[in-house]
């Protein structure tokens, strides 16, 4: 029974009410993982489990036993060092107050696989022939469960768009 | 204000009036503007890094040692007693460490109210907090239960059974009308202007309007919950919280718990977004108390629906604006009332008529407006207070005007823009909205745009486009105190207790020092977000900037004195009064005599000295009293309705920013965007849904108030006019609330260019196109 944390195994909480958001912030002490609204209506709280983005809030930590979670903390190959899209998103102004930024940049690096999976979108105009990606519509459409209330949204679109044109991360 | 103070005011204006500007602070324009070499270039956030690897902390994120967790219970009625509190369950429930209400809270002060004379006040919501059975408005925390863990104390807080006698309550606005009070002043502005007869003009016009807009309860909503982790040590107080408004938080606690405020220290290095949001509310005060009845640390985080019932939002208004016009344009009368919520315990005004005693030139002008008292949670400043509503009503119907003229509305704008403050008859100390229009209208192709309303159609959607002027005055708050500290290896450190909420406060007072001392950016560092550090305001009215500019300047100037007076008999620099010498170059030199000159680090050494520290502090400004001063915006919209579904969609948006000089284009450009997009919110969606008959707030959570998400922002393009004004720091004015105001009514506008339908009370919602 444990959780696998950017790489690191830990037990399962005792109390199976826990989210995976308070198991990481208030039990383990990684607090880059967002609490916005803790009800599944923001995306702050995105993390990455088994490679796909999920809403850490509406996830029970018991629901991750045994899998692989990966939190803003363990993007970069090494701690002081960034990944490309954090320094995308510091170079295009991706963000302000940055409360919102890791959950942003959690669920951009999942969105990007889901893209290249050709996974379709609402703002797909061909569901056979699958999406076009690096369009800034479909960056919009797949990142609108994350909101941003300092108004970074030009900076995150271009932040990704720069990183989907640019090499695989 | 009073009437005390609004005679203050007046008399302060008068005497200014008799002398001459450049006695003034900022009389003799700042050197900066003309000399400026990392102000003006686009520059990362310096805590970019921190912020994008989760490693900046935010109030709820403090560990503790022995932390509890807090949940509270709201009352459900808006008025009366409660008669039954049964909290046995909850104390027994496993984890729970207190059970808190009225009967066994300590003794607390009323917290004092927010004032712009009073910078160490930060009260929103003046009544008791926790002290009697009373209930005031629907909401009202009644219990707050601490526990080991958050789920405890959420478990345990749904076990608390209350009993209430319900009392008459006021919650009807359109009821309370008939007993609207009618304020002496408004902000520092006398609420009254009558000037000549407006009713006369309306009568004889070539052409008028006049007609009601209404703009709904708004919240702030920030991604960050209001939240405090808050520990005791004997009597004194640590507070990590989520304030734009430290010392007045300090303050506001010291008062409450009758201890110093000495005593009291309140930490908030970063702020997840705030917009008027995060000052003192009851839940600091609680979790305070709650923490002192413990004898533990407590965090009190709280959840969205709690935020609802604690955090006051943007007050709704009903506008009247009545415009007549001769029949070249020229306004000949401009009406503006209208009403807001601001019961007695609330210290802040939704002066939304403000906008409209100093944007257009007209002949004649009567403006008041009036406040309604019900049994609510307090209102309270949100992103432009006044100005976004006060625009939405006063540029819908400038366009609703130059419909009924047949003129460009660009034109009608050009045709009444004043040369001086129309009321007061003061300069402008800089203003040029024209040009903002000029520049603007060029990039969004502005000639591309069909006067007559309905004549564009692609398949479902009808495409039309619109225009709207924003404005928000400028305002620098005196008593801003900045230290600045020089060490041997001539690097400077600049402290004081500023907020970041997202502005980029340390990135650009960083560009400010290393221009003003004359040192390389990496030999500046800034520190800010705690009561430690020298006194500072608030974070709000666009005024952070400015004020800290003045203080680093006045500091700045101390600190020449200083190195003067070290560097002794020894030195080129030796005989030279402080007005003789500049900055430059990591060190001093005369002005105009290159050769005279010494280095920061030959002088400290030389003087046996590993560091001196100066402070300064923000004078009385005085330039606002002597000039009229206000930022002024072009904002552009095209959009699309569709005539199936009435659904609004905003395709362009264009801003064109006439705020002085810009400090640095990469933070500024983000912060007019985010202004945008708020507005993009309050034109579309944004609306807190308030029952009548119970006063209760019904959209009590985030998926129930819609604030913008990524598909409804499109690329968004920002230009500005960069004309310094030589009255600021800088040559600068705020801009962190320019950027809401004017957004509604240029997309309101565009929305009746697409469709003919006029709009008049937001938000712009599929069926108000639909029924129209
Ligand atoms: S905190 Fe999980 S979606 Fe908002
Ligand atoms: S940067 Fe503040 S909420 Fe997105």
């Amino acid at each position: 029974m444990a959780i696998v944390i950017n790489g690191t195994n830990y037990p399962l909480p005792d109390d199976p009410r826990v989210s995976l958001l308070d198991f990481l912030r208030e039990r383990l002490g990684l607090t880059g993982t967002k609490l916005g609204c803790n009800q599944g209506g923001c995306g702050a709280c995105t993390v990455i489990l088994d490679g796909t983005r999920v809403l850490s809030c509406l996830t029970l930590a018991v629901q991750a036993d045994g899998r692989d979670v990966l939190t803003i903390e363990g993007l970069a190959s090494d701690q002081s060092g960034l990944h490309p899209l954090q320094q995308a998103f510091i170079d295009h102004d991706g963000l302000q107050c940055g409360y919102c930024t890791p959950g942003q940049i959690c669920s951009a690096v999942a969105m990007i696989g889901e893209l290249r999976r050709g996974d379709p979108s609402y703002v797909t105009a061909d569901l056979v022939e699958g999406p076009k990606g690096g369009l800034r519509q479909e960056i919009r459409e797949r990142m609108s469960g994350n909101l941003c209330r300092c108004g970074a949204h030009n900076g995150i679109v271009a932040a990704i768009e720069q990183m989907l044109n640019g090499e695989a991360p | 204000m009073s009437k005390l103070q609004n005679a203050i005011v007046g008399g302060v204006r008068t005497a200014m009036g008799y002398v001459p500007g450049n006695w003034l602070p900022g009389g003799t324009p700042d050197p900066l503007i003309e000399r400026r070499v990392t102000l003006g270039t686009q520059q990362s956030r310096v805590d970019g890094p921190d912020k994008v690897r989760g490693a900046a902390h935010f109030a709820a994120e403090v560990p503790m040692e022995g932390l509890l967790y807090a949940a509270c219970v709201h009352s459900t009625i808006p008025r009366g007693r409660i008669t039954e509190l049964d909290v046995a369950a909850a104390e027994t429930a496993p984890g729970v460490a207190l059970v808190m209400t009225h009967r066994n809270a300590p003794k607390m002060a009323v917290p004092p109210p927010i004032g712009l004379t009073n910078l160490k006040a930060a009260g929103n919501n003046i009544l008791p907090v926790m002290q009697d059975a009373e209930i005031r408005w629907n909401g009202q925390t009644v219990a707050v239960v601490l526990a080991e863990t958050q789920e405890q104390a959420d478990l345990a807080a749904s076990l608390i059974k209350v009993g209430y006698e319900a009392a008459v309550a006021r919650t009807r606005f359109e009821k309370a009308k008939a007993d609207a009070r009618t304020p002496d002043s408004l902000m520092i502005e006398k609420n009254r202007l009558k000037k000549g007869d407006v009713a006369v003009a309306l009568q004889a016009a070539a052409r008028s309007v006049d007609a009601i807009y209404r703009t709904p309860w708004h919240n702030h909503t920030p991604i960050e919950p209001n939240a405090a982790t808050i520990a005791w040590k004997g009597d004194r107080l640590t507070v990590h919280d989520a304030t734009q408004m430290l010392n007045g938080t300090a303050g506001s606690l010291a008062k409450v718990f009758g201890i110093k405020e000495s005593q009291v220290y309140v930490s908030s290095p970063f702020v997840g977004g705030g917009f008027g949001g995060k000052a003192l509310w009851d839940h600091q005060i609680l979790g305070a108390a709650a923490a002192k009845l413990a004898g533990r640390p407590v965090r009190i985080a709280l959840s969205r629906a709690s935020m609802v019932r604690l955090i006051g939002g943007r007050s709704p208004t009903e506008q009247r604006v009545a415009l007549a016009a001769a029949a070249d344009g020229r306004l000949k009368g401009l009406l503006h009332h209208g009403f807001s919520v601001k019961p007695p315990h609330s210290a802040c005004d939704e002066a939304f008529t403000l906008t409209s005693r100093s944007l257009y030139a007209s002949e004649s002008f009567d403006v008041v407006q009036h406040t309604i008292d019900l049994d609510v949670l307090a209102n309270t400043f949100m992103r432009a207070p006044g100005e976004a509503p006060g625009t939405f009503a006063l540029e819908s119907a400038m366009d609703e005007l130059a419909h009924e003229l047949g003129m460009d509305p660009i034109e009608l704008r050009r045709r009444n823009v004043p040369d001086r403050n129309p009321v007061s008859g003061a300069p402008h100390s800089q203003s040029d909205v024209m040009l903002a229009y000029d520049l603007g209208a060029k990039r969004f192709g502005w000639d591309r745009r069909a006067a007559a309303p309905r004549s564009r159609r692609e398949g479902e959607w009808l495409i039309g486009m619109g225009c709207a002027t924003g404005s928000f005055p400028y305002a620098r708050m005196p008593g801003m105190t900045v230290r600045i500290t020089l060490d041997g290896s001539g690097h400077a450190t600049v402290s004081s207790a500023a907020h970041e909420m997202g502005m980029g406060t340390a990135t650009v007072q960083r560009q400010h020092t290393a221009d003003r001392l004359g040192l390389p950016l990496e030999s500046v560092t800034v520190t800010i977000g705690d009561t430690s550090l020298p006194f500072g305001s608030f974070a709000g009215g666009s005024s952070q900037t400015a004020s800290l500019g003045a203080a680093i300047n006045a500091a700045s100037g101390k600190l020449a004195v200083e190195l003067l007076r070290l560097a002794g008999n020894d030195t080129p620099l030796a005989g030279l009064r402080p007005a003789e010498i500049e900055f430059v170059n990591g060190g001093l030199r005369k002005i105009g005599e290159p050769s005279r000159y010494e280095s920061f680090v030959s002088i400290l050494k030389r003087a046996a000295r590993d560091q001196i520290s100066v402070t300064g502090v923000s004078s009385a400004p005085l330039e606002m009293l002597k000039f009229s001063m206000h930022s002024r915006s072009a904002i552009f919209c095209e959009l699309l309705v569709s005539d199936v579904t009435g659904e609004v969609r905003v395709d362009r948006l264009v801003g064109c920013f006439d705020c002085g000089r810009i400090l640095n284009p990469k933070t500024a450009a983000s912060q007019f965007r985010g202004g945008m997009i708020m507005g993009i919110g309050m034109a579309l969606t944004e609306e807190a849904l308030f029952d009548e008959r119970t006063g209760r707030v019904m959209s009590a959570s985030i998926a129930d108030y819609h604030v913008p998400a990524h598909l409804d922002v499109p690329d968004i393009d920002i230009l500005w006019t960069d004309i310094p004004d030589p009255r600021t720091p800088m040559g600068a004015r705020g801009i962190g609330e320019i950027g809401i105001t004017g957004v509604a009514a240029a997309i309101a506008n565009a929305a009746f260019n697409a469709t003919g339908k006029r709009v008049r009370e937001l938000p712009l919602t599929p069926d108000k196109f639909l029924f129209a």
